[in-house]
């Protein structure tokens, strides 16, 4: 792995106040950007990651030498053109990629906060990125988008700051993780603190670290990320480099060493509390609830022209729950256009080659701009 | 742009809000926004068309009406438009009551099963007819519940919906349909066209 010492990053002066309680102040953000800033200062577009993203939304991410995890959308000529917009990235508060996060230093003990670190939410990881704009000196988006987490991120920027940006395109997401949502997400918290190495969350003070628990974190969820019939399609029950089965427990299976290696690739790349903390901050997220039980409030305020996207075989962010939010944004009055794309790659189908998804992003973004 | 769309357009006013349901690929929707500063919106049920509204700047919902009507507020519209896809629906009725909820006013244009052709076709050839408006055959049409102008016409007075206006189209041209001429214009228009009110 690379030094993260290169990594872009603001240290926020202002004082956040952060939805446990507790306020933060001079933390570090770290961002990416891609394209250029036009005179008028209006062709930005702030992109969110997911759960497992970071900042290096396009081209090569410098830390694990692989493509950004947007790189099908974002770049010269693609969805999200970078020959014509601007775009910025930062990586969430609570991540691993040079935000303030469990990993940071806390400096009244010298050691990582671990899992001293607050407890933090959508809404500040929001307010902590808004401080993105008075550094750039943008004062209003063009568009702020993002997929799974990422269009959560967006629709809580939108409910914030009704006017600071003027489209929104949330992807595969929701307004309030379900019960599934957060069953799936205690399942993957639940077995990294498992994990010996976890050490009580106290494993940067240790040699070792909770690489097993996190990798099978990693495992389950990336099973909700596709579809059975991707997964059949892809996968069958081809065997992995053998001509029969083994009896016995090792990877016989293609789909059991994929698997594996998701699990141990992402091991290499991600901070196991972070896990902890990203996960909680999405289980913890409800607009509705936000704004007294009735979701169409977060947008009464809002000029923003939405531009809603789903894909038929998500079924961990399903179709049913992006069309809550176009009904609750139809309720307000809100501009709203939205289409279920058609795929069979699951709740991933954002991040993949879906051409008829990336199609409707550039369509949308530049008819708008 | 088809007649049709011309005549809807000149029954709506300037700066309104308007809700095109089946707006297809979205022209009378662009021809509103661009020319009469219409707040439009529009819902479709083909992905296809979906695309093509996005990439005009449209803001268009994918959606089954029969389904998805509901989703808006009571009178959040002021008008509704639903261009010759009344007969594609299982349930008529509930959509048009869905309609008048959503909007004071509704604009229904319905393909006429009383046009002359269409009787002729049936009468002589004994088959289910084919015209210009109706170009499917039975077993692949997507028309369930067709009806005439004057099926249509009795349907609002039965219903106490009033007719605020009420067209004929044949080749291009437009006519009034009123309670003495509807047996003619019943069997003379391609094509009836009603703004409604509740």
């Amino acid at each position: 792995m690379n030094t993260k010492e290169n990594i872009k990053k603001i240290i926020v002066k202002k004082p956040l106040k952060l939805d446990c309680g507790r306020t933060i102040n001079n933390y570090p953000l770290s961002y990416e950007t891609y394209g250029n800033l036009n005179e008028k200062r209006d062709n930005a577009i702030l992109v969110f990651h997911a759960l497992s993203g970071d900042q290096f939304v396009a081209g090569t991410n410098p830390i694990t030498n692989k493509e950004g995890w947007w790189s099908y959308a974002v770049g010269p000529e693609k969805a999200i053109d970078t020959n014509k917009f601007f775009v910025i990235c930062a990586n969430v508060i609570g991540g691993c990629m040079g935000s303030y996060g469990p990993s940071s230093i806390d400096s009244e003990t010298n050691k990582a906060f671990s899992t001293n670190f607050p407890v933090i939410t959508i809404n500040d990881m929001v307010k902590a990125q808004y401080n993105l704009l008075d550094f750039f000196n943008i004062d209003k988006l063009f568009s702020v988008t993002g997929g799974s987490m990422g269009g959560m991120l967006a629709l809580q920027f939108v409910a914030n700051y009704p006017d600071k940006t003027k489209t929104a395109v949330p992807i595969a997401c929701t307004a309030s993780h379900s019960a599934q949502n957060i069953a799936l997400n205690e399942l993957g918290r639940q077995a990294i603190m498992a994990d010996q190495n976890w050490s009580k969350g106290d494993y940067l003070n240790t040699t070792f670290s909770p690489d097993k628990g996190l990798a099978v974190a990693r495992m389950a969820a990336h099973i909700t990320y596709l579809s059975q019939k991707g997964l059949q399609e892809k996968f069958g029950r081809k065997l992995q480099e053998r001509d029969d089965l083994k009896f016995s427990f090792d990877a016989d299976f293609q789909i059991e060493s994929y698997l594996r290696h998701q699990g141990s690739a992402f091991v290499d790349r991600f901070d196991a509390n972070s896990y902890l903390y990203i996960t909680r901050a999405m289980d913890y997220f409800d607009l509705t609830k936000q704004y007294n039980g009735n979701l169409s409030d977060a947008f009464k305020k809002s000029k923003t022209k939405f531009f809603i996207i789903s894909f038929t075989s998500d079924w961990l962010y399903p179709t049913s729950e992006n069309k809550e939010i176009v009904i609750a944004l139809n309720a307000a009055g809100a501009d709203v256009g939205f289409i279920e794309i058609a795929s069979d790659k699951g709740h991933d189908s954002f991040l993949l080659d879906v051409p008829d998804f990336l199609k409707s992003v550039k369509n949308f973004l530049e008819a708008n701009y | 742009m088809k007649k049709e769309f011309q005549i809807i357009s000149e029954l709506i006013k300037n700066n309104t809000r308007v809700l095109d349901v089946g707006c297809g690929d979205g022209v009378l929707m662009k021809h509103l926004k661009d020319n009469k500063k219409i707040d439009a919106r529009g819902l479709e049920i083909s992905k296809n068309n979906v695309q093509i509204c996005i990439s005009k700047g449209l803001s268009v919902i994918e959606g089954n009406a029969e389904k998805d009507l509901r989703q808006f507020p009571n009178l959040s519209f002021d008008y509704v438009i639903l261009s010759q896809t009344l007969q594609a629906f299982y349930n008529p009725e509930k959509v048009i009551d869905d309609l008048l909820k959503i909007s004071n006013k509704a604009i229904v244009t319905i393909p006429n099963f009383g046009f002359w052709k269409v009787r002729l076709h049936l009468f002589f050839k004994g088959t289910m007819p084919i015209t210009k408006h109706l170009p499917n055959e039975w077993y692949n049409t997507p028309n369930l519940h067709m009806c005439t102008i004057k099926d249509f016409f009795n349907f609002c007075n039965i219903r106490k919906i009033k007719l605020f206006n009420s067209l004929a189209l044949h080749k291009e041209k437009v006519s009034k349909i009123t309670n003495s001429n509807l047996e003619l214009k019943n069997l003379f228009s391609e094509l009836g066209i009603f703004l409604i009110e509740k």
